[in-house]
């Protein structure tokens, strides 16, 4: 395998986007500041990938506007995803691994406010027997998070302490759209919105975009003095029908960790866009107590859909270039109830538990 | 680091219909996979990951429905990606596949392909109003019809040009039988048929067809097993803007410089010399002498020449789409799949009615949106030398 790190990372989240769905406005100063990161122009990127949703945007192709906001004359090396931008990372890492290319950006966007997001979702499901229904996503959240508790798996106090986590981080990050740390007390004297999930536990509905800079070997070094060079990638899906899944566990996520070696990781983002989410890949990922988790906020700060994955493996990637890590993780998750996940991990040497 | 060989050793499609009624989509992806998997002597368990290609969501009405067919897909337990890159997506998504493969990631792959129209009505999903931006309202035939006049202006081109590749397609298809429009055509019936977008008629467009298609594609020690391996010898993808002023729509630069730089991935300098069948994505039949050119098997204003030659027929010097090709079945996310399929089967001798004799390297060709995504590949009987 070569070495490849992510060694550029831009982002903007927000309540509502005053744009348009394609997002463009806020692709081209994302754009110029990856430009800045490296010192790189157009030119140096080798392959462009990015993940978005037709049905976030309310049409078809809503892709093809999108990449107008890299200047595509001369016409570049490009593909995207329907899935998150975690996911486009990981085809241009391949892309980069097949010696094609060494380098590339990867970006997501996506306007969640243009709709009723939980509603828009419902449309993921089986058509014949799900969607008819239209069990939101927040609800069918709640089936999970109300699992756990019945069964003694987690309880109402651990998901709040979660949530207080997030919050009480997401001060420091000057993009996430709710923060502001109480007390668990607090937290649980709150209504509930979807019985057992309070508002808080549900990762608010955000607009916006991101893009990452992929690059192998001495073009990485280039760039940065402590590159996160990405030693182990990994990505599995389970079947999406909730009654054929333990909802309590995350097979998927499970398969994934097997797949990369966790061991030291300092620092891992998850994106759980449900508290409850979280205690669920804690426990599939065996991470150990002392691991530092969400200390972005998380996606229960801000959870632009089709990005909110790759600002996970963002924020991951940072704390390896500014030093306050030696080896990370970036997670990012898909579908419903946890269906699909995907971990990139990093570190400062790219040696460390290659796979 | 060089790329790990890699070989289609499995290829699938449906049979491609206006409506088929009788499958759901998951039924659908099946029919095909199941008979890839049959063709590569594999079974579904056997399969490391899945790549699921499709075109706009809103042609079937579900989000993301690679989620819900994970099950059906035997994508459970399995990576799953789904690549969305609008017409020439059943290329792309042949080349994420093949692109797993040769980063050595994997030695298994099985990558489906699928449109089912009939589950929603594609002209409503291209015709949804976006705020700011200027309605096609014609369809993919009203967009593409001023192209086309302006190609014939620019070459010269003797107006019956266009039916001839229709007549051709569509007699070919008689020979696939998985092929939506199966019907003798005459240079005449063609140009005897209703013009719908001047200089387009309906026998130059391309049907609406439920169907799909699958490929396996393995690893180097995986495909020694196979009796008949098509290798890949190059994958391209390039793409430019929609609009844009210096945009030549008729022959796009984006085209060019993927067909350049397949052609050298491919240690290939005379296309037309050098390949010995294509499957070009041709939904109204004056695409294939604007693709020749674009691809370089012809000079600027040369490509309708080839054609009027009968040197794109089936016992010319470059049979292009030997299997009725899109003009004779439409299945949108699928056809670029198809295309690349249909090339992998002619070089492994497997095309049946339709294959041509003693191919050894062929191209397999998609294009999309308005003329700005391109996918291509070259396989070949022979692995690669490099």
């Amino acid at each position: 395998m070569r070495d490849v790190a992510v060694v550029g990372f831009a982002q903007r989240q927000m309540e509502e986007f005053d744009g348009s769905p394609t997002c463009v406005e806020l692709l081209v100063p994302i754009f110029a500041e990856c430009y800045e990161q490296t010192g790189w122009s157009r030119k140096d990127v080798g392959f462009w990938c990015s993940g978005s949703s037709d049905y976030l945007a309310g049409r078809s192709f809503s892709f093809v506007q999108a990449i107008d906001s890299i200047g595509v004359l001369p016409p570049v090396n490009e593909s995207h995803v329907e899935m998150d931008a975690a996911w486009a990372l990981y085809e241009a890492w391949l892309k980069i691994q097949t010696g094609e290319v060494d380098t590339a950006v990867v970006f997501g966007f996506g306007k969640s406010s243009a709709g009723v997001l939980r509603r828009t979702l419902a449309l993921q499901l089986d058509p014949y027997t799900m969607t008819p229904l239209w069990p939101d996503t927040v609800s069918i959240a709640a089936l999970q998070a109300r699992l756990g508790i019945d069964g003694g798996i987690w309880d109402e106090r651990a998901m709040a302490e979660v949530v207080d986590r997030s919050l009480t981080d997401a001060e420091k990050n000057e993009y996430a759209v709710r923060a502001g740390g109480s007390s668990v007390e607090d937290l649980l004297a709150r209504p509930m919105f979807a019985d057992p999930l309070r508002k808080h536990d549900c990762a608010p509905v955000t607009d916006g975009a991101a893009a990452l800079v992929l690059a192998a070997g001495d073009r990485a070094r280039a760039v940065r003095e402590r590159p996160a060079w990405i030693t182990g990638i990994s990505t599995f899906s389970d079947g999406l029908h909730l009654g054929t899944r333990d909802l309590t566990g995350s097979d998927s996520a499970r398969r994934a960790a097997a797949a990369v070696d966790l061991g030291g990781v300092e620092v891992a983002e998850l994106h759980a866009p449900f508290s409850h989410q979280e205690l669920i890949l804690r426990r599939e990922l065996e991470l150990a107590d002392d691991v530092r988790v969400n200390p972005s906020g998380g996606p229960l700060a801000g959870n632009p859909m089709f990005t909110g994955g790759g600002i996970r493996i963002g924020e991951a990637a940072r704390r390896v270039w500014d030093g306050t890590a030696d080896k990370v993780l970036g997670h990012a998750t898909s579908g419903p109830a946890l269906q699909q996940n995907l971990l990139c991990v990093m570190a400062a040497d790219p040696a460390e538990g290659s796979n | 680091m060089a790329k790990q060989p890699a070989a289609v050793i499995g290829v699938g499609q449906t049979h491609h219909r206006a409506k088929r009624e009788d499958v759901s989509m998951a039924g659908l992806c099946r029919e095909a996979m199941d008979r890839a998997l049959e063709d590569a002597g594999m079974t579904l368990e056997e399969v490391d990951a899945i790549v699921v290609g499709k075109a706009p969501d809103l042609f079937e009405g579900v989000m993301m429905p690679e989620l819900y067919l994970a099950e059906a897909l035997g994508a459970a337990g399995k990576p799953l990606l789904r690549v969305h890159t609008a017409g020439s997506v059943g290329g792309s998504t042949a080349i994420v596949a093949s692109s797993l493969v040769q980063a050595g990631v994997h030695r298994k792959v099985l990558t489906v392909a699928f449109e089912k129209q009939s589950e929603s009505n594609a002209m409503w999903a291209l015709s949804v109003p976006v705020p700011f931006v200027m309605p096609v309202h014609a369809g993919a035939g009203g967009y593409f019809a001023p192209h086309v006049r302006s190609y014939i202006r620019r070459s010269g081109a003797p107006t019956h040009v266009g039916a001839i590749v229709a007549a051709k397609d569509r007699t070919n298809a008689l020979n696939n039988p998985y092929a939506h429009l199966r019907e003798e055509k005459t240079v005449d019936q063609v140009l005897g048929s209703q013009m719908l977008w001047d200089p387009i008629r309906y026998d130059e467009t391309c049907p609406s067809s439920d169907g799909a298609c699958a490929l396996v594609i393995a690893a180097e020690d995986v495909a020694k097993g196979s009796p008949d391996p098509a290798w890949i010898h190059g994958t391209v993808m390039r793409s430019e803007p929609t609009t844009a002023a210096e945009r030549d729509q008729v022959n796009p630069q984006a085209g060019r410089e993927a067909a350049a730089a397949l052609w050298k991935q491919a240690g290939i300098t005379d296309p037309l010399a050098e390949i010995d069948a294509a499957e070009i994505y041709v939904p109204f039949s004056w695409f294939e002498p604007m693709w020749l050119e674009n691809l370089g098997f012809a000079a600027e204003g040369e490509g309708w020449k080839l054609t009027e030659a009968g040197d794109t027929a089936m016992d010319g010097r470059l049979p292009v789409n030997c299997s009725g090709g899109v003009l004779s079945s439409n299945p949108i996310g699928a056809s670029g799949m198809l295309r690349f399929g249909e090339a992998a089967l002619q070089v492994r001798g497997a095309a049946g009615d339709h294959q041509v004799d003693g191919v050894r390297r062929a191209l397999g060709h998609a294009y999309g949106g308005g003329s700005q995504f391109f996918s291509m590949w070259v396989v070949g009987s022979e692995k690669p030398s490099s």
